[in-house]
């Protein structure tokens, strides 16, 4: 660029008609020498142009789209509904769970059935969210684990799921339930290449008491939980149980390398 | 009910007594009216359009920025000031938070099947039809930028905002805006030059 102050943010501010005289008159000058210049910079123009060309009639269009001065209540309304919505299917899960538990709980801990639930419940209740499935996502992971770890009064770790494929794609905290106690529940959500969802619920425990793997099922969501050291867990997902299991175990490994 | 509890309750609360069954248009001690909010819903629905491509989804992006910013609209004096412009450029940035946090993966799928359902066709004879596909080829292109690249150009390009507003609705730095805006507007006329419009398609647009 021969002339002093015409760079190429002056050429986009000329474009975007963002100089002053002064400065107009020198890119004109410019440009007049420098044919290439000038093409590229009619081209921006012309993209503008073709901009307010192809989008100036949304302005005009009607539209249902309306400031709900509840929005608050409007939200905590629709996770009522989806919670009431899987609450039978829940119901369903427990009584399954109940009667299969001989076959799979093999020393029923008192917490341990609560956690599979929430588990199981949040899953549910997120996994359609195609939208907000997650508070904070998992691009701000250092602050997702900070907050989380800070919330649940422990040290948490996310654990790299990239082994199976899955990636973080963020968490929330949700509120203490059951046998759990006052603590709260972080949930964090993973998802594949193909849109598949894991939920891994992680609250802490007081038990102190590590457990083995311990699966149920309600429904199609199926739900790995254990306690290890200070938290439990529970992995929630729509898989078959050998699946969810492999996944499960990379959890435990990536949380005890 | 409680009322005095030590400044305990969050501004939102404190306010809602005043909102009663139908706030909207009432003035409040908020940052802004719903009217005022309401009267930006076109520029952010012509804006959401052009980021995602698809009227569904840039309605359901609209629809959580409104809410999110009504939620939210206690924090805006305090960090915005009060002229228009700048509502205008801080919902931008509410959008701006919502479409990275939330839609990226409907956007995807949309954008993935409509790449495909918009590809352009050569340019027909005829003013009319060649000016379509320009826009055909214009709007594929958008798609294939990248998303921070793509916000940039709409946002200075459709939307006028001044590269400080642009930098403050994406919260980046102004010269991330513009080295973003020099690549993006770069890209766009390599795509434009390659599809069928060719050299003379959207050129001719001036």
């Amino acid at each position: 660029m021969t002339m002093h102050a015409v760079n190429e943010e002056k050429l986009h501010a000329y474009v975007d008609d963002a100089l002053d005289a002064d400065e107009r008159r020198a890119v004109e000058a410019y440009l007049a020498e420098h044919p290439d210049e000038a093409a590229r910079v009619r081209a921006y123009i012309a993209q503008n142009q073709a901009l307010h060309r192809l989008f100036d009639p949304v302005l005009d269009e009607p539209h249902a789209l309306r400031v709900d001065t509840r929005a608050v209540a409007a939200n905590s309304a629709r996770v009522w509904r989806m919670l009431g919505g899987f609450a039978a299917t829940l119901a369903l899960g427990i009584a399954i769970g109940y009667v299969a538990r001989g076959q799979f709980v093999r020393a029923p801990g008192p917490a341990m059935p609560g956690i599979a639930q929430q588990a199981v419940l949040a899953h549910a209740a997120y996994l359609p969210e195609v939208r907000h499935p997650v508070e904070v996502a998992a691009a701000e992971e250092q602050h997702l684990v900070g907050w989380l770890s800070k919330r649940l009064g422990a040290q948490l770790r996310a654990p790299s799921l990239a082994a199976a494929g899955y990636q973080l794609l963020g968490g929330r905290l949700l509120p203490a339930a059951g046998e759990g106690g006052n603590a709260p529940v972080a949930l964090l959500m993973y998802e594949n290449a193909q849109g598949r969802r894991l939920s891994l619920l992680v609250r802490r425990e007081t038990s102190n008491r590590d457990t083995a793997f311990r699966f149920s099922q309600a429904g199609d969501t199926g739900v790995f939980y254990w306690i290890d050291g200070p938290f439990g867990y529970a992995l929630a997902g729509n898989l078959d149980k050998d699946s969810l299991a492999a996944v499960a175990r990379l959890v435990y490994q990536q949380l005890n390398p | 009910m409680v009322d005095r509890n030590n400044g305990r309750r969050n501004p939102v609360d404190r306010r809602v007594p005043g909102l009663d069954a139908d706030g909207a248009g009432a003035p409040m001690r908020s940052g802004f009216t719903a009217e005022q909010l309401q009267a930006h819903i076109p520029r952010l629905r012509r804006y959401a359009r052009a980021l995602t491509g698809s009227r569904e989804a840039a309605d359901d992006l609209t629809q959580d920025t409104l809410e999110r910013a009504w939620v939210k609209r206690g924090l805006w004096r305090e960090q915005a000031g009060s002229a228009d412009g700048k509502l205008r450029a801080w919902l931008f940035a509410v959008m701006h938070n919502v479409f990275i946090n939330g839609v990226k993966r409907t956007r995807q799928f949309d954008s993935l099947d409509e790449l495909a359902a918009a590809h352009p066709e050569p340019a027909a004879a005829g003013a009319s039809a060649e000016t379509d596909a320009a826009f055909a080829d214009l709007q594929a292109a958008l798609r294939r930028l990248p998303d921070e690249q793509r916000e940039v150009v709409l946002l200075v390009g459709l939307e006028q905002l001044s590269y400080a507003e642009a930098a403050q609705a994406l919260d980046v730095p102004i010269g991330t805006v513009m080295s973003r805006l020099a690549r993006a507007r770069e890209r766009l006329r390599q795509l434009l030059d390659e599809g069928g419009a060719g050299p003379q398609g959207l050129r001719r647009v001036k």
